[in-house]
């Protein structure tokens, strides 16, 4: 048996992809599968699940109710989609300069850099979210600040409005996310031969030139792995939102969190978390094929 | 010709070190570089002949004096301003760039109209050799062909001066061989001065016109081939080009140029003198092992030394002997292996004599 084992190399390689393949199976593909066949299904008045197949659910998600057209849901995606989209570019229009100047710092200080961006990393997420209430608030950090400056300045101040709100859910997300964009931006960004940058300069390219020919397309692997890691959690997440949104600021993470728990409706939350999924796979697959993980910069 | 191609005048560059202290990379180095010429830097690794290359293209500055390019003076031009390019020692091709975007690149940053970079990159990449290969990817080429697309890159700019950073360090044996005559080629083909750093010095006699010999950020010779191989001026030059007895002594007698040099064991030689002595200054005669002859114990001649050949190696064309000396040294002899009767008498334990031309040894001090 060993024996035949030790010869027989394809068994050893199923072997040793079996844990992964049933930690995968149980957690991923067997609750996924259930998910799909649950958004087929409908819902009794008590809340429990009857297994028909209806497309009730994605024709509702979709605006077309039994009681007339609704955009809600379709609003709430498209909120999320654009919520996305705009942490992930202020994300990256911070998170590059950043990368840049730590790529660029010497060695010894580099360490240092990159362990300053992680240090938030240690407190609990929901912990800094909240922190970002006491900063945000009406009565909060930001706001008796810049109260105070106003004030020795002698200059008229209306305390900002900005708990609760989309622009705080904003903020919150750029500062949960920063980090994911910075590693990768920054890996890409270091990997650069710096004998690069000095043939740019020999062959006439100013410091401008160098950058949009040299430096951006090179570090453009980095950019999309912090792009995809930025914008694939922020669609989905709900408890940034919940906290900064104060309730108000629905996505779609919040949509299916309520089905499934206060709604009672898990056929809906479900369909909801399959065009959520669809969604991000459809726009992930797209950005990657359109800017290319070329296989000359993958393989560099 | 009114200016040199490239000049430096009384150039320094220091940098700090590890500890804090200042460590001078060059020093007070001036050189001339004529309009044309195939120039070689030459030392050691961290003689400062990079250095002294990377103050000309402008990637560093001299901490003092001042840096020319056809005489102008270059002060803190950054190095896309300045009419050289370079050609970098692990070619520093743009890995996400085709060849033909590649060698396109410095043209097109200098604005050069569409149509006509079109054709000089072509041009460029048939002068290489290399038509055809546009589409590629530098990770698809060969070292060799990695090297030949590094300098169309650089040509096709057609700068004013060439720098060449250890262009074929990354290149094995047979293809640098090729490659030096290419270069020496190229060279003669395109008329653009060439500044090349090596430290090879085999590479540097075989392409240069002319050679700067550097250690510890000082120029200490500046010849032609001939003149450095021929008549090194300080020891550290006879002992890194070729190969070089040295035999120590010290000064008796000066007569036209050359000097009677007492050597331990009361006998003396007639050496010419490369760098001015006097009589009773401790020198060194040096002399290659290819100017050296073996006789046999005969007639007294002038400039001869007795020994006892300890060894003998055959090498097809030459043989080297090693002999000792009375004094204890020992000195190589290599002898042409056309003058067979010569070559027979000479067998390990027999005792020879070495002679050799006044005006083919040098005297130096130190």
């Amino acid at each position: 048996m060993l024996q035949s084992l030790r010869e027989n190399r394809r068994w050893q390689g199923f072997l040793l992809i079996l844990p992964a393949l049933l930690v995968l199976g149980l957690l991923l593909v067997l609750p996924l599968g259930l998910t799909v066949v649950t958004s087929f299904a409908q819902r009794d008045v008590d809340g429990n699940v009857i297994y028909t197949f209806t497309l009730g659910n994605y024709w509702r998600l979709l605006g077309f109710t039994e009681t007339g057209w609704d955009d809600l849901y379709l609003k709430i995606l498209l909120r999320s989609l654009a919520l996305a989209l705009q942490t992930t570019t202020v994300v990256l229009l911070l998170a590059y300069p950043l990368a840049y100047f730590i790529a660029r710092a010497p060695q010894r200080r580099r360490n240092l850099l990159l362990f300053w961006v992680l240090v938030p990393l240690w407190t609990n997420f929901v912990i800094r979210i909240y922190a970002w209430v006491m900063i945000l608030r009406s009565q909060g950090v930001l706001n008796s600040t810049l109260g105070a400056v106003a004030g020795l300045v002698d200059l008229p101040w209306q305390p900002l409005d900005l708990y609760p709100s989309q622009s705080a859910v904003l903020i919150g997300m750029v500062y949960e996310f920063l980090p994911f964009m910075i590693l990768p931006v920054y890996t890409s960004l270091e990997k650069i031969e710096p004998a690069l940058y000095e043939a740019a300069a020999d062959l006439h390219a100013n410091a401008l030139q160098t950058f949009w020919r040299v430096t951006i397309p090179l570090s453009m692997p980095g950019v999309i792995a912090g792009t995809i890691l930025t914008f694939v959690p922020v669609i989905g997440t709900f408890v940034v939102s919940d906290i900064l949104g104060g309730r108000q600021v629905i996505l779609v993470g919040n949509l299916v969190q309520r089905q499934f728990l206060d709604a009672r409706d898990p056929p809906f939350g479900s369909a909801a978390s399959i065009v959520l999924l669809g969604i991000t796979l459809v726009l992930t697959l797209y950005y990657t094929r359109r800017f290319g993980l070329g296989e000359e910069i993958a393989a560099g | 010709m009114a200016g040199y191609a490239v000049e430096l005048r009384a150039v320094w560059k220091r940098f700090l070190g590890p500890a804090g202290e200042t460590v001078a990379a060059v020093k007070e180095l001036s050189l001339q570089i004529a309009d044309g010429e195939f120039f070689a830097l030459l030392g050691p690794s961290g003689c400062g002949k990079t250095t002294t290359l990377r103050m000309v293209a402008g990637f560093e500055l001299p901490s003092d004096g001042e840096v020319l390019i056809q005489g102008k003076p270059m002060g803190k031009t950054p190095p896309y301003q300045r009419p050289v390019n370079t050609v970098f020692q692990n070619y520093a091709l743009f890995p996400h760039m085709t060849i033909g975007e590649n060698v396109a690149f410095g043209l097109q940053m200098q604005k050069v109209g569409r149509q006509e970079v079109q054709r000089r990159v072509g041009d460029a990449l048939e002068m290489v050799r290399l038509s055809g290969l546009e589409r590629r990817r530098p990770k698809q080429l060969s070292g060799g062909q990695q090297q030949r697309v590094a300098l169309a890159r650089a040509l096709v700019n057609r700068p004013q001066v060439l720098l060449l950073d250890e262009p074929l360090g990354a290149l094995d044996l047979k293809l640098r061989k090729e490659m030096q005559l290419e270069l020496k080629k190229l060279q003669r083909e395109v008329g653009i001065t060439f500044v090349f750093v090596t430290h090879d010095q085999e590479e540097a006699l075989t392409m240069s016109d002319r050679i700067a010999v550097m250690d510890a950020g000082v120029a200490l010779q500046v010849g032609s081939a001939t003149q450095i191989y021929e008549q090194p001026n300080c020891r550290f030059v006879a002992d890194f080009i070729g190969e070089t007895n040295f035999l120590e002594g010290s000064v008796q007698q000066l007569q036209g140029g050359q000097a009677l040099v007492e050597l331990p064991g009361g006998l003396s030689v007639w050496a010419s003198m490369a760098q001015p002595v006097a009589v009773g200054n401790p020198v060194t005669v040096a002399v290659r092992p290819e100017k050296l002859t073996l006789r046999p114990l005969e007639a007294p001649l002038a400039n001869q030394l007795q020994g006892q050949v300890v060894d003998q190696v055959y090498i097809g064309t030459d043989t080297y002997y090693s002999v000792r000396l009375a004094s204890g040294q020992t000195i190589r002899v290599r002898e042409q292996n056309n003058l067979a009767a010569l070559r027979q008498g000479a067998q390990p334990g027999d005792t020879v004599c070495v002679q050799f031309v006044a005006e083919t040894a040098s005297v130096l001090t130190g």
